[in-house]
């Protein structure tokens, strides 16, 4: 508790000091430009309200919150990979088989071969590679529509499934796998007492902390150099409103989390994901280079931009997060299926689309896709808390897709017609 | 007193936040041609929208009145059952369909829903013949030029029995002998009986065609000028569209010519699509530094494939020949061995190929220079958008800040920012494609400054244009081109338009 405090003092000073001027107009003015970019989140925080209501709490629970996270990290970690392909103009159908060939190797390889579990790991991370590197040769360089290959390819990985696994079940798998797919770090540091809250986990709650303290220094940071760029930045009070309700939110999921096992292995690879790929997004070349793509392909190919090589790349990277996420799986299950991964690809497409993707590319983030799947996460999880029929969840989370997009498209149009 | 078939008075329209018109008033006689003229954004195009039922009653203050009852169009369907048709600048043919099916799209010849094909096909040659072009009917657009799919689009508004025909930058894509044809032929319609409305900001046009003239601006009606009572000329429409007499429609410069920058030689470049056609033929430049160079050609001379060829190998196949910068031979075989060299290419369709519409503008400006603004693959984002304030800065990027969307601007402020994101390339050739077009009169003085000053650092620019005044205002030499070949090499002092089109025209027989 006491290592909490200096951050919620200091937000607290900065809070007092910023307030003079006329931070209203502006902040009010920056919320309104926003809302198309923030109403996915601002639909998240709803969708967690209601259904916090409808399951009288239980939703966010940290029992819950930890099986939402374990339950669905790997179409998380599919929708990382399938947001750049979105936004590059493409798209890939393939991922579920992918996820599917990909966990059936693992299988065979630590469980037939008895392969030491690291050198299996990487060699299943390889072949996903490998498998991304084909489509993305007849994708980037042979120039067929990603949306054949990758038809294709839902069907030629799903044969290769069945042939790896001799159209059977594998398992069980190592321990140090099943505990990465879904078990937690270990309390390293003991548990502390959080008065009414029960014991938590020490270790659980430094990361946490870290990880507020880290946003908090590198936003911070990131505004000064914009200020001394002379760039338009969100007023002081505006930023501290920004930056306390991150905290609050990372400290909230910490702190359930760590009252319940510490934290998810999953989540922790998630995080790492998720920033990695925030980063590459939007601060490297490559990244900008995938929304040029998708923003005017010719423009693109004028503007000296390699077009197939990136093209090509973006697929052997979702090959090989289909394979983190086939092994994560497989291990979940403790055993790989010739059914594994259905409909994943078409989970990984949705929750791009409703984390804000356009359908016609060059626009999307990593946090929205990560967002969009979070949504159907949470919908899928509080329904089958209030014993929702599984035919109602499907008919809801369609609706949301269609609402997402239309009201993605709507904006577009409002925007367009007030030229 | 002339009869009016078209009177709008009193039109304003607001989308949110903008007056696009304010009180505008068109009185249009019975059988004229009468020409709208304005700067871009001036309220033209949102005029025409609005007469055509694109804005629907009720979407718009005024009144329309046409043929003596007023008219409160839900949509185009009414308007043009009206007999009111509206032929917009980017044509609406659909490539892969025939003529005849193009002409009678919407307005099939049928009975009880099956389509009667030699009716269609025997009907669309009659229409065909009325507008003066030989094609089979069954001619796939794909397969005509721009300035025949134009006629194909006129023939398709007189099958709907059209009183009043507008035409949208009828001539934009044009070559001249294509314009001199489509205004003889609008001459032919009015003789028929037909009211013609023209937008153009080809203004020699506008004199030669139109009786009379109603000039926009700022979304206001400035005036309406009877061509034979009032004795109009260019100059006069130009100061209407400013409100400034345009005395120099070029900036002054005095050029200092230096060494040779770039050259090539004996260039040939094969068309993709026909084989064995030769788009370029052994042609051979040479730019020299702190010098414009004119590159004027017709349409389909081969200008800017000749332009894209030499620019990383964007378009064509078996190129051959060579370039020298600064008199040493090199290779340019992508568009990366172009930036490396300092070679700079700003294209003639700055939509398609020049700008991300859906991005803002300083990641357009940087698209082209990522490497230069980055470390080790990671961008600096702070020198990118200092780099960009400086742009908006010198070039006059008329926009609230570089965060904004470039799909937002004019053309005139996104041809800027195209020129910005090459001239951050620090290129010593920037071959310029059409650089002015589409872009209104005040803007494209602000580029020829644009131009002169490059020209003033010492590098060499090469200017492609169609607009010969504009080669003539601008140019320190002019090369013409034609069928692919280098057909001749003019001074500024010895060029006039004259001599330029006998050279663009030589060998076309």
């Amino acid at each position: 508790m006491s290592s909490i405090t200096p951050a919620d003092v200091e937000v607290g000073a900065k809070g007092g000091g910023g307030a003079p001027g006329r931070p209203g107009r502006v902040s009010l003015g920056g919320l309104s430009l926003n809302l198309r970019s923030s109403g996915i989140y601002i639909a998240f925080a709803l969708i967690i309200v209601l259904f916090s209501v409808l399951t009288d709490g239980a939703l966010l629970q940290p029992q819950n919150i930890s099986n939402i996270i374990v339950q669905n990290s790997y179409i998380l970690i599919l929708a990382i990979g399938m947001i750049l392909i979105i936004i590059a103009g493409h798209i890939d159908l393939s991922v579920g088989s992918v996820v599917a060939v990909t966990g059936g190797l693992s299988a065979v390889l630590m469980v037939n071969m008895g392969m030491p579990w690291p050198v299996a790991l990487l060699i299943t991370i390889a072949a996903g590679a490998l498998i991304g590197a084909w489509q993305g040769y007849w994708i980037a360089y042979f120039g067929i529509p990603a949306f054949i290959v990758t038809l294709a390819g839902m069907l030629l990985f799903r044969a290769l499934t069945l042939t790896v696994l001799g159209n059977q079940g594998i398992g069980p798998f190592p321990d140090q796998v099943r505990t990465l797919a879904n078990g937690f770090t270990d309390g390293w540091l003991g548990n502390i007492g959080l008065g009414p809250l029960g014991g938590a986990d020490l270790f659980s709650l430094l990361v946490g902390i870290v990880a507020i303290a880290g946003m908090v220094l590198a936003q911070w940071r990131s505004r000064s150099a914009r200020k001394g760029y002379g760039q338009a930045v969100d007023p002081l009070a505006l930023f501290v409103l920004k930056m306390a309700a991150g905290a609050a939110l990372i400290l909230f999921l910490v702190v359930q989390l760590a009252r319940f096992k510490n934290l998810p292995w999953v989540l922790v690879l998630l995080a790492v994901l998720v920033l990695a790929y925030s980063l590459m997004a939007n601060r490297t070349v490559f990244g900008r280079q995938v929304y040029a793509i998708g923003g005017n392909l010719h423009a693109a190919v004028m503007s000296g931009v390699k077009v197939k090589s990136v093209v090509f790349w973006i697929f052997v990277n979702m090959g090989v997060l289909s394979a983190i996420a086939g092994v994560i799986f497989a291990g979940r299950l403790n055993q790989a299926g010739p059914t594994a991964g259905n409909s994943f690809e078409l989970d990984a497409i949705a929750a791009a689309f409703i984390g804000g993707a356009a359908v016609q590319g060059g626009v999307g983030k990593v946090v929205g896709a990560i967002t969009g799947g979070l949504i159907m996460a949470v919908i899928n999880n509080g329904m089958s808390l209030i014993g929702s029929p599984s035919e109602r969840v499907m008919l809801v989370k369609g609706a949301v897709l269609l609402a997402a997009v239309a009201f993605d498209v709507w904006t577009k149009r409002r925007a367009g017609t007030a030229r | 007193m002339t009869e009016h078939i078209l009177r709008m008075s009193g039109i304003t329209k607001t989308f949110p936040g903008v007056k696009a018109l304010q009180d505008v008033n068109l009185a249009v006689r019975r059988g004229e041609i009468h020409a709208i003229c304005g700067e871009n954004g001036a309220g033209k195009s949102t005029l025409m929208k609005v007469l055509s039922g694109v804005y629907p009653h009720g979407q718009y203050d005024g009144e329309i009145t046409f043929e003596g009852r007023r008219c409160e169009f839900g949509g185009i369907r009414d308007s043009e059952h009206a007999g009111i048709v509206i032929i917009h600048q980017e044509l609406a043919l659909c490539p892969q369909l025939s003529i005849a099916e193009n002409i009678y799209l919407g307005n099939e010849r049928a009975a009880r829903g099956v389509i009667d094909w030699n009716r269609t096909n025997y009907e669309a040659g009659e229409l065909l013949k009325r507008v003066g072009l030989r094609e089979n009917p069954t001619t796939t657009v794909s397969d005509i030029g721009v300035g025949k799919q134009q006629l194909v689009e006129i023939a398709k508004a007189l099958s709907k029995e059209v009183k009043l025909l507008i035409l949208d930058e009828p001539t934009a894509a044009l070559n001249d002998e294509d314009s001199a044809h489509l205004l003889d032929l609008l001459r032919g319609l009015r003789d028929e009986g037909i009211t013609c409305v023209i937008i153009s900001h080809k203004l020699n046009e506008v004199i030669a065609i139109a009786d009379s003239v109603t000039i926009l601006r700022d979304g206001q009606t400035i005036e309406t000028l009877d061509m034979a009572v009032d004795g109009v000329t260019e100059d006069r429409i130009i100061s209407g569209m400013v409100g400034r007499a345009l005395d120099n429609r070029f900036p002054p410069r005095t050029p200092a010519i230096g060494e040779e920058a770039f050259r090539i030689e004996d260039w040939t470049v094969y068309s993709p699509s026909q084989p064995g056609r030769k788009v370029v033929d052994g042609a051979s430049l040479t730019l020299r530094r702190g010098e414009i160079v004119g590159l004027a050609g017709l349409m389909g001379a081969g200008r800017t494939e000749l332009a894209m060829s030499v620019f990383g190998r964007t378009y064509g196949v078996h190129i051959s020949g060579s370039i020298f910068k600064d008199g040493r031979p090199i290779e340019i075989r992508t568009v990366q061995d172009a930036i490396k060299h300092g070679v700079a290419y700003a294209t003639e369709d700055r939509k398609r190929y020049g700008l991300n519409l859906i991005e803002d503008i300083k990641r357009n400006i940087s698209a082209a220079w990522l490497k230069g603004l980055s470390r080790r693959g990671w961008v600096n984002e702070y020198e990118e958008y200092r780099v960009a304030q400086q742009f908006r800065a010198s070039m006059n990027i008329k926009a609230p800040s570089v965060d904004s969307v470039v799909g937002k601007l004019s053309g005139g402020n996104q041809q800027k920012v195209v020129l910005s994101k090459w001239i951050l390339t620090e290129p010593d050739v920037l071959i310029l494609d059409e650089p002015t077009r589409g872009i209104d009169v005040g803007a494209k003085y602000e580029i020829y400054t644009i131009i002169n000053r490059l020209a003033e650092q010492g590098k060499a620019v090469l200017v492609i244009s169609s607009e010969l005044p504009e080669l003539l205002g601008l140019c320190d030499r002019i090369y013409t081109l034609s069928e692919g070949r280098v057909t001749g090499e003019v001074p500024r002092e010895e060029a006039t338009q004259e001599r330029l089109m006998y050279f663009m025209t030589k060998g076309q027989e």
